[in-house]
Formats: C-alpha cells, sequence, structure tokens
C-alpha cells in the first residue's frame, strides 16, 4: 500500500472541505471495499478522509412510512436493528447476509453504495425500494445513483449522509453467493409497494438494475406462477450479463428468475 | 508517521505509525504481538481477525490509526488472569485446531458469534464462519467446539 | 459412526488425549517463520514474471536501486555469475526405452527467459517489507512475451509452444508398468469392455501459513542458517547443501519452527529458500521473504492435472480380466523436488485399487507446459487411481446391469499377502468389513425413503461409494532407489532418558498440525512405561535431530513412530543390562513391563527411573559392560509400503433450478492400522475428507489459454467453508500392518484419496434418473445445471 495523508474530520462539511483542499484524495468509510483496493495497489489517493467520526451520519429512525438510515451504520447494526426488522424485515435479512461477519462489523451503507460494486447486496435493495440516495447537497433517486462499473451519480467531494427507504407492503431479497468470493453471482431483491411491484438484480450486470418484464408480470399477478409464465422472456439477454469461470450469462440470467421466484415466494 | 494511541489487551499503548500501517502491521510489528496471523491479501481468509470494541473485524482491512481510541482484543489477551477463556479451552478439548494458523482469528470469531447469538445452533455457526478459513480440519472440530463452548457458557450463567 | 472396533485401551496407546501443542497456538505463543525476528534482518520481495512465456531482454534496476531502504538488487545474471545451482529433482524416472527423463535446469532466479506466471525474475532487499515491494514496481523488465502452453491439450497440440528444446513435444518422460501383452489379451477376452476419460482437476493446496524464509550467515563461523516453513528440514538441507549452494551439512542449519500446515506443498525446495541463504551472505545480515497469498497462488507448487483414459474388461459375471489405463500428467514448467515420481510410482502403482484384476497396464506421459510447477499435493497421484477406479467401477456395474455394491464385492481381495500386477504386495486389509461399516453409518437400508422425501420437496436425492486402497510410508529404500529415488525413505529417532526419568525424543518428522508432540509422547509413554507429561518431542531443526526425511505421504506413524520403537527397544536393551547389575540376576532373566525391570518369578524390580539415574550416576554400575549414560538412536527402514483402505459413503442432494449440492451424509469408513490418538486420527480423517471435497466440488486452478491464472486469490479460487459441510461420520475397523512394529498404516491422506469419487459418484447418482452419465470435477452449480439442461434437450430429441 502506498503513504496517503489521514484525515478524521468531525462533520460532513469538514470531511467535504477536506476533499476539496486535496483533491488526489478519497473518502474512507468502512474500508472493507477501499482497503483491499489499496492493498493491491490498484488505487493511489493522496489523502484519506475517514468518515468514521463523523456523528451525523450515524443513526436509523424511522418518520411515517420512510426509514432512515445514516450512510455511517455498519451493516451489523443495521441487520439488528429493532427499527428495520419492524419496517422492512427483507432489508434486515439482505444486510445480515453481506460479506461474512468481519465484513459486516465494519462495512457501512454509505460505503456500499459510494463504491457501487456490481455484486454487492445493498444496491439491490435501494433499487428495488425506490430509495432515495441523500448526500450532504442534494437527494439521488435510486434509479438515478447507479450509473456504470463502481460509477455512481455522486461527484468526488460528495457524501451519502443517508438513505431514506420507502417502506414497502412487502419484500424479500434471495441471493446466489460465488462460492469463493461469497459475493452475489446474482441477487434479486423484489418488493411490493403501494406504487406497484419494483424488481432489482444485482451481480449480473455492470450494476443493479430493474427487472421490467418481472415488474410487469409481477404487477398483474403477484405470484411465483407469473415468473413462470415468462419462460425465457425475463427482458435481459444473457450475452448482456456478466461473464465469468464461476458462472456465464445464461446461467446468470436463469438464476435471476429462479431467485425472483424465490423472493416471491418469501414475500408471500 | 503519526503517534497512534489505543488499548490493547486492556494495556494502554502509543504507537508511531505511518498512516498507511495496517492495524494488524501495528499488532504484529512493534507490538510484537505475532498472535495475529496474514494468511491472504484479499481479506478473505480472516487469520487476523481480533476484537475491536469486543466486534471480530479483520484487522488486515482496518487502517491503524482508525483503531485509534478504540479497544483491541487479540488471542493475546482473550485469557484473563492466566485463565483461558472457555473458547480457547473448547478448541483444545474438541481438537479444533491442527497446525494453528487460522486458530487465533478462528477463535476471536467464535468468540464474537456467542456474544451476538449465545444460543447459536450449528447453521448458525458454521455460516458465521465463512469469514474464516481452515485448511486443517474440515471445519467438524471447530464448530463442535463453538457449541460446546456455547453449552458450558449456557450452563455457567444458569449456575 | 465413531467406532472403533478395536478394545479400549488401558495405557496411553490408544487413549483420544487432547494435544499438548495446542496451548501455544490456541493463547498466540505459537512461532512461525514470519514470527522470527532477527537482530539487523532484512526483508525481501521478489519481481515474478507477468508473463507465462517471455524473453528477458533488459532488467533495469536503477530507480529501484535508489527508493528509500533498497539494500541490493540481484538478478538472474547474479546469481549465473555466482554459479549457484538449480533447484534438483529428487526421482529419476526412465522413459519406456530405458533412458533418462528430460531435466531441464530450474534456476532460483531466471536469466533469460520465464517460463510461467510467476517465475522469479530478480530479488528486492530492503529495511523493511514495505520498502523491498514498493520498489518492485521500480524495477523495469523488459520482456519480450513468447507463445505460451498452458494445458495438456495446448502442450501436446502439434506445432505447440516448446516449453524446453531438449523435451520436444513437451514430453518429460515417457513411461509404463505392467504387462501390455498380458493386458491386451485379456481385454480382447472381456465380455465387455468399459471405458472412461477423465481430468483430474488442478489444485492449490493453500496451506493457510503462507511460505516464509528467512537466510543467515555468521562470517565468524562461516555458517548459514535457515528458517523455513518446510515439512522436511533436513531435506532442504541436503538440496540446498549439495546441490544448490554447495555447502558442507556441518555449516548449514535448517529450522523448520511451527509451520501452518503444509499438504505437500511444503516438502518441496523452493528457489526463494536458497535464495535468502545466498543473499544473506552478500547483504551481511539476515533477510526474510513471507509470501503474499497472490505468490503463493503463482508459486507454490499446485497438484492434480492430470488427464486418464482407461479400458476396463470384464466378464459377463462382472469380474474385472483387465486395465489399460493411460495418462498425461501436466508438471507445470520445471520439475519440482519430486513431480516426476507422482503421475508414476505414486500413482500407477495403485491401478489394482483392492480388486483382483489380473492384468494390468499403465502409461504415464509427463508433459511440461508453461504453468507453475505441479507436484505431490496431498495423496498424490493415489486420489488419480481412486477416482479413475472407483468412477470406472460404477460404470461398469451400469453395463452390465450390477449392482455396484455387487460388483465391489466380487472383485474384492481377500486373501492377503496378494501381489498386484502393478508392483506392490498389499500386506493386509478388510475390505467388506470397511464397506459394510459404511452402509450401517450411512443408512443405506433408509436410503430409498430418503430420495422419496427429497423427490417429493423437488430435490435430487444421490448415493455414493467409493472402496479405495492406497499406498503410503513409502517405502524401502532399496527398492525406492531401484525405482529412482534419489533419496533414502528412512527415518531416524533419538530417545534420550534423563537422570531424573524425564524422556526428550528427538524424531526427523516433522509436524505441521499432525499432533506429534503428543501422539509420539503416547507413543514413548507406552514403551517405557513412564507418564505422557515427562515424554518431550523436539522435531524442525538439524541442529538438535541427527537426521530425518520429515512429514510427508502419511508416513510419521508408520516410519518415525517405528524409528521411535526402535530406540526405546534399544534404552530398554540397555537398561535390562543394568538393572540385572543393580538386581545381581542374570540379564536374560531381567524382565521390562510398565515401566519396571523386574526379576522374572519375584517381586523384586528397579523402576526405569531409577535405572536412569544409575545410567547418569554410575557408582555402582556394570561398567564393563555397558557405557554411563541412556540415550539411543536408530533408524528405521520400512520393509515396505503400507495399505490403508476403506469405504467413503456420501450422500447428497441437488437443487435442480440452481444445480447446488448439499451434502447430506459424510462417511468415512477406514482401516488405517493401529491408532495411537483416536482424537488426533478423527481429526485427520475430517480434514482429508474436506480437501477431498472440495476438489470434487468446489476448487479449481484455472489458466486462460495465454497462461494467465485466473483463480488467482480467494475471490475466485473456490476454497472449502464451515457452511460447505455437515459433520462428517467417521470409524475405523483396524487390520494391522504386518511389517512394521506397530501394525500402523497411516491417515493423514486417505480422506483427500478416497472421497472424490464418492462424491462424483453420489452426484451422478442423483442425477441418474434424468439422464445425466458424467461429469466433471468440480461439479459446480454451473456445470451441474448445464448437465441437466443438456440431458433435458436431449430428452426432446
Amino acid at each position: 500500500m502506498r503513504d496517503f495523508n489521514f484525515h478524521r474530520p468531525a462533520s460532513v462539511a469538514e470531511a467535504v472541505g477536506l476533499l476539496r483542499k486535496h483533491s488526489g484524495g478519497k473518502f474512507l468509510a468502512g474500508g472493507q471495499s477501499l482497503l483491499p483496493v489499496l492493498k493491491l495497489d490498484m488505487a493511489d489517493p493522496s489523502d484519506l478522509i475517514s468518515l468514521s467520526g463523523i456523528a451525523e451520519l450515524r443513526g436509523i429512525r424511522v418518520e411515517g412510512n420512510t426509514l432512515i438510515i445514516g450512510a455511517g451504520m455498519r451493516h451489523a447494526e443495521v441487520a439488528q436493528s429493532p427499527e428495520v426488522q419492524r419496517t422492512i424485515p427483507g432489508l434486515a435479512r439482505l444486510a445480515d447476509h453481506i460479506g461474512d461477519a468481519q465484513v459486516r462489523n465494519r462495512g457501512t451503507l454509505g460505503g456500499s453504495l459510494a463504491h457501487a460494486d456490481p455484486a454487492a447486496d445493498y444496491p439491490a435493495a435501494i433499487v428495488a425500494l425506490n430509495g432515495t440516495v441523500q448526500t450532504d447537497r442534494r437527494t439521488i433517486a435510486a434509479d438515478d445513483f447507479f450509473t456504470g462499473l463502481f460509477e455512481t451519480a455522486l461527484r468526488p467531494d460528495e457524501v451519502i449522509t443517508a438513505v431514506r427507504f420507502p417502506v414497502p407492503t412487502r419484500c424479500a431479497y434471495a441471493k446466489f453467493g460465488s462460492h469463493a468470493s461469497k459475493y452475489a453471482l446474482v441477487g434479486v431483491m423484489v418488493a411490493k409497494t403501494a406504487d406497484g411491484v419494483r424488481v432489482a438484480v444485482t451481480g449480473a450486470g455492470p450494476y443493479a438494475f430493474r427487472a421490467a418484464a418481472l415488474e410487469t408480470a409481477l404487477g398483474q399477478s403477484f405470484s411465483v406462477a407469473a415468473i413462470e409464465a415468462l419462460g425465457e422472456n425475463l427482458g435481459v439477454r444473457a450475452d448482456d450479463l456478466n461473464n465469468t469461470a464461476e458462472a456465464s450469462g445464461a446461467y446468470r440470467k436463469h438464476l435471476i428468475a429462479v431467485l425472483a421466484k424465490r423472493a416471491v415466494a418469501a414475500c408471500l | 508517521m503519526g503517534a497512534i494511541t489505543l488499548k490493547v489487551n486492556g494495556k494502554q499503548v502509543t504507537v508511531d505509525a505511518a498512516p498507511r500501517t495496517l492495524l494488524v502491521e501495528l499488532l504484529r510489528e512493534p507490538l510484537q504481538l505475532t498472535g495475529t496471523h496474514v494468511g491472504c491479501d484479499t481479506s478473505q481468509c480472516g487469520s487476523c481477525t481480533v476484537l475491536v470494541d469486543g466486534r471480530s473485524i479483520k484487522a488486515c482491512t482496518m487502517l491503524a490509526v482508525e483503531a485509534a481510541g478504540t479497544e483491541v482484543t487479540t488471542i493475546e489477551g482473550l485469557a484473563q488472569g492466566g485463565r483461558l477463556h472457555p473458547m480457547q479451552e473448547a478448541f483444545q478439548s474438541c481438537h479444533g485446531l491442527q497446525c494453528g494458523f487460522c486458530t487465533p482469528g478462528m477463535i476471536l470469531s467464535a468468540v464474537d458469534c456467542l456474544k451476538q447469538n449465545p444460543t447459536a445452533d450449528e447453521r448458525d455457526v458454521r455460516e458465521w464462519l465463512e469469514g474464516n478459513i481452515c485448511r486443517c480440519t474440515g471445519y467438524h472440530n471447530i464448530v463442535k467446539a463453538v457449541l460446546s463452548c456455547r453449552d458450558r457458557m449456557a450452563q455457567s450463567k444458569e449456575g | 459412526m465413531s467406532t472403533t472396533t478395536t478394545p479400549t485401551p488401558k495405557g496411553p496407546l490408544g487413549q483420544p488425549l487432547v494435544r499438548r501443542e495446542d496451548r501455544r497456538f490456541i493463547t498466540g505463543q505459537g512461532r512461525y517463520t514470519d514470527d522470527i525476528v532477527l537482530p539487523g534482518m532484512t526483508h525481501a520481495a521478489i519481481v515474478r514474471s507477468p508473463h507465462a512465456h517471455a524473453r528477458i531482454l533488459s532488467i533495469d534496476t536503477t530507480a529501484a536501486r535508489q527508493a528509500p531502504g533498497v539494500i541490493a538488487i540481484f538478478t538472474g545474471q547474479d546469481v549465473a555469475a555466482d554459479k549457484v545451482g538449480g533447484l534438483p529433482c529428487g526421482w529419476l524416472v526412465k522413459n519406456k526405452d530405458g533412458s533418462n527423463m528430460v531435466e531441464p535446469p530450474h534456476p532460483i532466479l531466471v536469466a533469460d527467459r520465464a517460463r510461467h506466471v510467476g517465475d522469479q525474475v530478480a530479488l528486492v532487499v530492503a529495511e523493511t517489507r514495505a520498502q523491498a515491494r514498493a520498489a518492485l514496481s521500480l524495477i523495469a523488465v523488459e520482456y519480450e512475451p513468447l507463445p505460451a502452453v498452458a494445458s495438456l491439450a495446448a502442450a501436446r497440440a502439434a506445432g505447440a509452444a516448446q516449453v524446453w528444446d531438449q523435451a520436444p513435444g513437451n514430453v518429460c518422460y515417457d513411461w509404463h508398468l505392467g504387462d501390455p501383452t498380458a493386458t491386451e489379451q485379456a481385454l480382447k477376452a472381456a465380455h465387455q469392455i468399459v471405458e472412461i476419460d477423465v481430468y483430474h482437476n488442478r489444485l492449490i493446496p493453500n496451506a493457510i501459513e503462507p511460505r516464509s524464509a528467512i537466510g543467515q550467515y555468521e562470517s565468524g563461523t562461516d555458517s548459514y542458517t535457515l528458517y523455513t516453513s518446510s515439512q522436511n528440514p533436513h531435506l532442504i538441507r541436503l538440496l540446498l547443501g549439495a546441490f544448490v549452494l554447495g555447502l558442507p551439512e556441518h555449516r548449514l542449519r535448517v529450522v523448520a519452527p511451527d509451520v501452518g500446515g503444509g499438504f505437500g506443498s511444503k516438502i518441496f525446495h523452493y528457489a526463494e529458500e536458497a535464495l535468502v541463504v545466498w543473499a544473506a551472505r552478500k547483504v551481511g545480515r539476515p533477510i526474510k521473504w513471507t509470501a503474499e497469498r497472490s505468490e503463493s497462488f503463482m508459486s507454490d507448487a499446485h497438484g492434480r492435472d492430470v488427464h486418464m483414459r482407461a479400458r476396463l474388461g470384464v466378464d459377463k459375471d462382472g469380474r474385472f480380466l483387465g486395465l489399460h489405463v493411460q495418462s498425461q500428467a501436466n508438471l507445470g514448467a520445471y520439475l519440482s523436488t519430486f513431480a516426476s515420481s507422482v503421475p508414476t510410482y505414486l500413482s500407477a502403482t495403485l491401478m489394482a485399487g483392492c480388486y483382483t484384476t489380473p492384468a494390468i497396464y499403465v502409461e504415464v506421459k509427463s508433459i511440461f507446459t508453461h504453468t507453475v510447477p505441479v507436484d505431490a499435493y496431498r495423496g498424490a497421484g493415489r486420489p488419480e487411481a481412486a477416482y479413475l477406479l472407483e468412477r470406472l467401477v460404477d460404470k461398469a456395474a451400469n453395463a452390465l446391469g450390477m449392482d455396484r455394491l455387487e460388483i465391489r464385492r466380487k472383485n474384492f481381495i481377500t486373501q492377503f499377502p496378494y501381489k498386484t500386477p502393478v508392483a506392490l504386495e498389499y500386506d493386509s486389509g478388510d475390505y467388506h468389513a470397511t464397506l459394510d461399516m459404511a452402509l450401517a453409518a450411512v443408512d443405506y437400508a433408509g436410503f430409498p425413503a430418503r430420495r422419496e422425501a427429497s423427490q417429493a420437496r423437488g430435490k435430487l436425492r444421490g448415493i455414493g461409494f467409493s472402496t479405495y486402497v492406497e499406498a503410503c510410508g513409502i517405502a524401502p529404500s532399496a527398492v525406492a532407489g531401484a525405482l529412482g529415488a534419489r533419496a533414502g525413505l528412512y527415518e531416524s529417532a533419538t530417545v534420550r532418558m534423563h537422570p531424573t526419568g524425564s524422556v526428550t525424543v528427538f524424531t526427523g518428522t516433522h509436524s505441521h498440525g499432525q499432533g506429534h508432540e503428543t501422539t509420539f509422547a503416547q507413543l514413548v509413554a507406552e514403551q517405557l512405561g513412564v507418564p505422557v507429561d515427562s515424554v518431550e518431542v523436539v522435531h524442525g531443526d538439524t541442529a538438535r535431530i541427527p537426521f530425518g526425511m520429515g512429514t510427508y505421504g502419511s508416513r510419521s506413524l508408520a516410519v518415525g513412530g517405528s524409528a521411535i520403537v526402535k530406540a526405546t527397544d534399544k534404552i530398554i536393551a540397555k537398561g535390562k543390562k543394568i538393572a540385572a547389575h543393580l538386581l545381581e540376576a542374570a540379564e536374560a532373566d531381567i524382565e521390562f513391563k510398565n515401566g519396571a525391570f523386574t526379576v522374572v518369578g519375584t517381586n523384586r524390580q528397579k523402576t526405569i527411573g531409577e535405572v536412569a539415574f544409575t545410567a547418569y550416576v554410575p557408582h555402582n554400575y556394570p561398567i564393563d559392560k555397558v557405557e554411563p549414560g541412556l540415550e539411543e538412536s536408530a533408524f528405521y527402514d520400512p520393509k515396505n509400503f503400507t495399505f490403508p483402505a476403506g469405504c467413503h459413503a456420501i450422500e447428497v442432494e441437488i437443487d435442480p433450478e440452481t444445480g447446488v449440492v448439499t451434502l447430506e451424509n459424510v462417511v468415512a469408513a477406514d482401516d488405517v492400522g493401529t491408532i495411537i490418538n483416536p482424537l488426533i486420527v478423527d481429526g485427520q480423517m475430517h480434514g482429508g475428507l474436506a480437501q477431498g471435497i472440495g476438489q470434487a466440488l468446489f476448487e479449481e486452478a484455472q489458466y486462460d489459454e495465454s497462461g494467465q491464472l485466473l483463480t488467482g486469490s480467494y475471490l475466485n479460487y473456490g476454497m472449502p467453508r464451515a457452511a460447505d459441510f455437515p459433520f462428517f461420520k467417521v470409524g475405523n475397523h483396524v487390520t494391522a500392518c504386518t511389517h512394521n512394529p506397530l501394525g500402523a498404516k497411516g491417515v493423514g491422506e486417505v480422506g483427500a484419496i478416497g472421497v472424490p469419487p464418492a462424491v462424483i459418484n453420489a452426484v451422478l447418482d442423483a442425477l441418474a434418473p434424468l439422464g445425466v452419465r458424467d461429469i466433471s470435477m468440480p461439479a459446480t452449480p454451473e456445470k451441474i445445471w448445464r448437465a441437466i439442461q443438456d440431458a433435458k434437450a436431449k430428452a426432446q430429441h
């Protein structure tokens, strides 16, 4: 790992100011994705600005029909939060199966979203639940947040402060993890909301995407049979999906249907 | 370089270290706590697992500066007053280790497992240990050790 | 199942004692090579080739030499200029025509050409580990990439790139064993011929402690010390001293302290060991190198990577008549220490399995490729034999419409000793007994009901078996020597009784997880009748141990333990002379039992402690007959291999939607000979089973066509985890080995040898109703899903 300067600001404003001052710098959240990258010398930031000392990034609360989770909340905290378990149990269960125990004890919601790993779990949740990313300066709708492989709508000096999740009627996440890395080869989050059914897929493409054909089918009949009736017509092409030694595009496409069925079954 | 002050195994220490120093490097090198091991460079094997403020983390995936002000427990600090922690005893009595290399991380991860879920069953334990790789034991006796420790801790609470 | 069909022991032998070595490991006091800090120590990092095959045009070290903390940089030219020898191969295999195999050079730093990704190109020595690593990127190596061959098929194709000019067609040797004529006749006469084609997937051993080495030179005594994560320090001293650096034994000490697993990968002499010792003298300070895991993936010897084709002739009753096996083994770019022996003497010799097949012929071609060298990995050659046979036997049963257990029983060897057509003589075994044990433990009778229950849940259930035999505790040195081994295969032991009756045992074997400090203490305590706690076991240091061949091939108890027994026998023999003097009796009238020398038929006795004290304080002593002191050494050269055998039964449930295999039942019933510590034996079984299941379901080292390793980290190499397994059911049925004093056979490898075919047979059993007939290892979810899709498509046509 190469040398860098380290900062630990106490407020979001201070953090943003530091990054503006050190334009070659990067924010450091839980570090569970960034540190492995730095250890392999695949990035070389001049400065690391730690977000771990910022109290305003902490906390979980419910406002009306919205669950608001601070960006600095660790996966284990989200999984164990009574508020999350009560309002969106499917989200608590998703958080409880991210990475492994040690990762869940360090990794944060905001860090995961900002890193935008194509195989991360949280992206499926925020997209399916139609969440909103709150930053130090604006809100970004989930559908606009992920823009490419490891790319988001965030500006380099922008800090995620919280994520707002509208509470769905029901939701569930089904994941097929890589045997080696435990990342999702495919993960499907299905949410039944007042505004209709939303289905988000992670792991299979460059970033989490919505599966429109599944949403339409489930909107008409929220059932396993509705997915079965689609057959191969999932609205995704195997050739467009990730293709690795562990899972081809064709297999991933098949898994999208299987996992969507399992998520629907878990909702029922 | 900068001074980092933290509590390690109950003792306050101040160490000079570059910002890029990983917690595991701080423990193994200046502090000479070589019971915390490094088994990979991609944050997967869990050999470096220690407790930071009571929670298991991979010391290879945490900057030492981020541990400033925390309380770190390594395998060397788990026994209290010369008495082994029940998890250490269980690993020995169940033959939960062979070469011993993954063992410190495995034990600390298991300690956190039972702390989070004192009634963990076999499935829970196996899933919890996803972040710790062992090549010797087939995990059989490791899982047995954690379950046996669970039973013993439950008994001692009742008694 | 945790049954052992031997009577409950009274003495320490056979007791499930907890391990004494655990105390240091569970408290963080283990001392592995990387934990050692020597005064003035420097740190090394290695520039490794990013290309599978490339000419090295130039190396510019100017910038790196000026980097902070850098002390020295060495390249292949420095090594060549110093006339440093290459790494030797320890086993000469001959071609069919009697000529020698091709033995290319294996330099510790390559000078002109890199032959695999990870090949070592330059060594950086710096004040700190971080500085050494940081300097790596400042060394500018100009490569000219050359065409590479990364697989057996590519290396054998017409016009393939050549790894070595002296090995046309990339063939290292073309070897054979058995009787081709008799085999061909038997196949001609057969009622039916069953054919199979299998690939033994390439594996990466992945001991969790990465390899590490520290070299130290002391100018005052002109002597060297190497600390290394090795399974056999004396062997490293021999190879490094005699072949690479030209140092006599008395000036080179090799210490293998606590070692975090080996599984074969730490048997071999590696370039880094030689580099740190050689460079330590140049730098004048100790040098430590520890592999990053990414380096381990591209520099630890890999395992398996063998392709086999076989034809088995059977009569109409299912009796095996003849077997012809053609095997191609990938050796990688260089010959690792024992690479040449693995596909030949450790594999082809096992092709009889536990069956009476009268005619067998095995041909083995070993092939160079631009990949990491391949060598012995847990099981080494024997898993390949077991996998081929046990898949083939299931296939034969199918072809004949016979029950797969009946066909096995019909062909089992039952008379011992049994001489196979492939050079071995099995001394003992009871293959029916272990099969029966496994059937009971897996509740075979209840299987149909469980299969139906799975079916009702939309799942496919299958059960698979493997009845294997293996050969370990290798072997009479003279026989191995005649077959090309360049080392002896005996073991040494020294037993030192101290004046107050405590004992120190020095063994030439090495423990890197096997628990020798406990097992050997139990053995000596039993032999000498002293408390287990008063016996200390020392291993892993050439300065303390007279000699040793180390630990591999499940040899430690059968060979190393037998040497200890010989040494304790000598202690007792000398003790009898001393006791006879003290008791004023004839030596012939003294018997030794339970730690005391007694005059036969009387209650007059001296304890071994009293005798030891007398030996060191020889005031009243038969000084004309024996010397003072009570310390004996012994070397034991095995009279034969030992032959552990058994039955592994696996029950799986497959989710046809995803292809995911769930292990429902893992049963191993084994005959590993006499057991000293059942706790440790069970532990060895568990670990071997996990690695064997890993091979069958999860693990595979994959290269792309250009020779890049696709599975170079734990992110993409499927290491087994806790959640992959149920609790295992292991049990033993003991038939004693007939030719060593303990009756011990060996347990280290049987799990990895026996279980892969049982897993695949179970998977195929589950998939059989869909028409799936074959699947390769590892049987990953996608592979199974595809097999199901293909079978469905076929059924529709």
